[in-house]
């Protein structure tokens, strides 16, 4: 085997955990009645196209992206839709939602729901980005950014390779690992598909070596399809973010304050992939994803096939039911990941996970003075002085601030992870990147 | 020898002297050329002031308000939070100009979700100030509106003139203290503290909430949020009480602190300061 690669500057290990790479993914039977917020993407929130009462098909548009940056969003269950309301969701916040009821589970006509592959198909490049956009396909790593905008390629650009993030850098999740494993084939043509929506002929998919199977597994299915490569990378964390991920592949680096397409790069997560091949080949617009659930207290770690919508808590019981000295329930990964306020908050198209950590293991360690150690500059994935950032971040010395970089920031969360005198330095730095973010906006006018 | 050295002396003062003279001349020709003429004024609008430079006027310091008063040449639109309208009637007076009213103000705490009110759902654990609170979630209580209870409010005042209540969870104003700089105003992430009247005898009366969610909502997270009936409203004679999205408002320059619009509200939004004990009758007499 070749040699494995990685990113260069910084990165931390924390302990992986992967509790359910073991674990095939469980399909959920739709939840009794759904949230599916308007707002599940970065951009604009979708604008509602049916009222309350009406009846509504699993798959059936429900609200439509009308500005560049948004995406559509379709019925994930059958039902009545019993009220258009502001719930709590995922930002801790109450946001508007489309709450439909459940009735029985019947698909809109056109969507192939066999789960057999199928591999052939006669699109053109416009057409394949138009039915991504139709199908409300966004970035499935957690970010959200809708697809079909990474698809097209600004004038003057030109995209060489499609990158894609088979990562899963952050411990404890293991839908991607998953759904390689299970869904590989799958995967492949959807990557085929944004290849050729892309124009390009190279794709290299990027997966780092705890995941051994899904490894060999995508090698040797690679060898079927022309341009696609996979390449072994050595365990660091945060590698599955955009800009080290590219650094790792293509040794490239983007620019501060750039998209990755500025050195020829476009970047997919492997679920992305596998939603596109649904969009396309079996008509199926995003209305399911696979979510971890996890935590070392956790009866039974699982992997599940979920409906958009599904609350939280249902999550929580088919993995065994909420352990007593649940101390957080936490959103996504434990290290970028958000406790959650409440748990009958819907997933999402962007939950990845939902962790489950005792009481003991959510304790914050006891704030202490900072030794000057530098740990936090050495593991900066981004090369900057996180202790720096945090100081003048409390102190409103936001031109400084601004000077040091502080909007290259991708919250990856490793300062926060290393620091010996467990000072939440990225607390402090998000509150600075808000007001030195509200500060270029005023100065923009 | 002595004569040398008489003579070395006396050419050393001589010399020395005419070049002395020459530059003072020089001196002060340039000065004369690039005098800088500042108004005498300002100086002494300046010692007027109360020299705090909070801020509070919305300029950079004491002398950028003095700097600006003489410039403008009136006292249009310019005020001294800290120093109220003594500090302006003496200038004025310095100054020989009529002095505008200024009314007095005093911040106010808009939230009264107390731990008992609106009890906590969750526990918040992470970096204790607001900004970051606001950013992360709805806050302890659930309510999106509401104080989110970690004092950077109190860490704006820069006289002492608040303190978070440990009980409560809620900052406290100390009237007293109170200069109406609204430092405390621009730092609340979630804009609950305003600026309102003082008042007659520092009577006011406000309603203590910002929830703009639909009264159900609302009710649910706090008890003593405004949920948007209009009782209020339809009591008020002055047209002083608005309702928009959901919340009423008590507009300070119309109200005239009759009291008529506390006891109606159903959920004791509307609060009352610094006014005498209330007999078992509403006062049917308007207080002026």
């Amino acid at each position: 085997m070749e040699k494995l690669k990685t990113f260069v500057m910084g990165g931390v290990h924390p302990p992986e955990n992967k509790l359910a790479e073991k674990q095939s993914i469980i399909r959920l039977d739709p939840p009794d009645s759904v949230a599916i917020p308007l707002s599940q993407h970065l951009g604009v929130p979708a604008k509602p196209v049916v009222n309350k009462g009406d009846e509504v098909l699993t798959g059936q548009l429900i609200a439509k992206g009308e500005a560049f940056i948004s995406a559509n969003i379709h019925a994930s269950v059958s039902g009545k839709v019993t009220k258009i309301d502001a719930v709590i969701d995922t930002s801790g916040y109450r946001k508007t939602a489309i709450l439909i009821n459940t009735v029985g589970d019947n698909w809109s006509n056109g969507i192939d729901q066999d789960e057999s592959l199928v591999t052939d198909y006669d699109l053109d490049p416009k057409e394949i980005t138009k039915r991504i956009q139709e199908n409300g396909v966004v970035g499935m790593g957690g970010a959200t950014f809708p697809s079909h905008v990474k698809m097209m390629v600004p004038k003057g650009k030109k995209a060489e390779y499609l990158i894609i993030n088979g990562v899963e850098c952050e411990p404890c999740l293991t839908a991607d690992h998953r759904l390689m494993l299970e869904k590989g084939e799958e995967i492949m043509v959807g990557i085929s598909l944004q290849m050729k929506a892309l124009g390009v002929d190279k794709a290299i998919i990027g997966i780092e070596d705890n995941k051994a199977d899904a490894l060999e597994h995508l090698g040797r299915l690679a060898g079927k399809y022309p341009g696609i490569s996979v390449q072994g990378l050595k365990v660091k964390y945060p590698q599955g973010a955009e800009k080290q991920l590219i650094k790792a592949l293509v040794n490239r680096e983007v620019p501060s304050g750039k998209l990755p397409i500025e050195v020829g790069c476009v970047v997919h997560n492997v679920g992305t992939s596998f939603a596109v091949y649904e969009a396309l080949l079996k008509n199926k617009p995003l209305v399911e994803r696979v979510v971890t659930v996890s935590g070392t207290s956790v009866k039974k770690p699982g992997n599940f096939m979920v409906r958009i919508g599904t609350p939280v808590m249902a999550l929580i019981e088919a993995a065994g039911g909420l352990p007593e000295d649940t101390g957080k329930v936490i959103n996504g990964g434990p290290m970028m990941g958000k406790a959650l306020n409440d748990l009958q908050v819907p997933v999402t198209k962007g939950t990845s996970g939902i962790l489950i950590f005792t009481e003991a293991e959510s304790k914050r360690p006891q704030e202490l003075n900072c030794i000057r150690c530098a740990r936090c500059l050495t593991i900066c994935p981004m090369g900057l002085e996180p202790y720096l950032l945090a100081q003048l971040a409390d102190k409103k010395r936001l031109e400084e601030c601004e000077d040091e970089r502080i909007m290259d920031c991708m919250e990856c969360g490793s300062c926060l992870y290393i620091c010996p005198s467990g000072k939440p330095l990225l607390d402090h730095i998000r509150v600075g990147k808000n007001r030195v973010g509200k500060m270029i906006r005023e100065r923009a006018g | 020898m002595s004569d040398l050295l008489n003579e070395i002396t006396l050419f050393s003062v001589v010399s020395l002297g005419a070049i002395g003279g020459v530059a003072a001349i020089i001196l002060f020709l340039v000065a004369q050329k690039f005098k800088v003429i500042e108004d005498p004024r300002i100086d002494e609008v300046e010692n007027l002031l109360p020299g705090a430079n909070c801020g509070g006027c919305g300029l950079a310091g004491c002398r950028a308000l003095a700097e600006a008063i003489v410039k403008a040449e009136s006292l249009e639109g310019f005020s001294c939070p800290p120093g109220g309208s003594d500090v302006m009637q003496d200038i004025a007076e310095a100054m020989g100009w009529a002095a505008g009213e200024s009314t007095p103000m005093i911040a106010v705490v808009r939230c009264n979700g107390t731990r008992d009110l609106a009890p906590p759902k969750v526990r918040y654990d992470s970096a204790t100030t607001c900004a970051f609170a606001h950013a992360l979630f709805a806050g302890e209580g659930g309510c999106p509106f509401g104080c989110l209870g970690c004092g950077d409010c109190v860490l704006a005042c820069a006289f002492d003139a608040m303190y978070m209540d440990k009980e409560t969870g809620l900052p406290v104003i100390i009237d007293e203290k109170c200069v109406a700089c609204a430092a405390c105003v621009k730092e609340c992430p979630r804009n609950i503290i305003e600026m309102r009247k003082k008042g007659k005898k520092d009577r006011r009366i406000f309603v203590s909430c910002i929830n703009e969610e639909k009264g159900g909502v609302a009710r649910k997270n706090c008890k003593v949020a405004c949920i948007g009936c209009g009782k209020c409203m339809k009591e008020c004679k002055f047209d002083a009480i608005t309702l928009e999205n959901n919340l009423a408002y008590i507009d300070f320059e119309k109200c005239t602190l009759c009291r008529k619009c506390p006891p109606v509200c159903p959920t004791n939004a509307i609060h009352e300061l610094n006014f005498p004990v209330r007999k078992q009758k509403p006062a049917e007499t308007v207080e002026s």
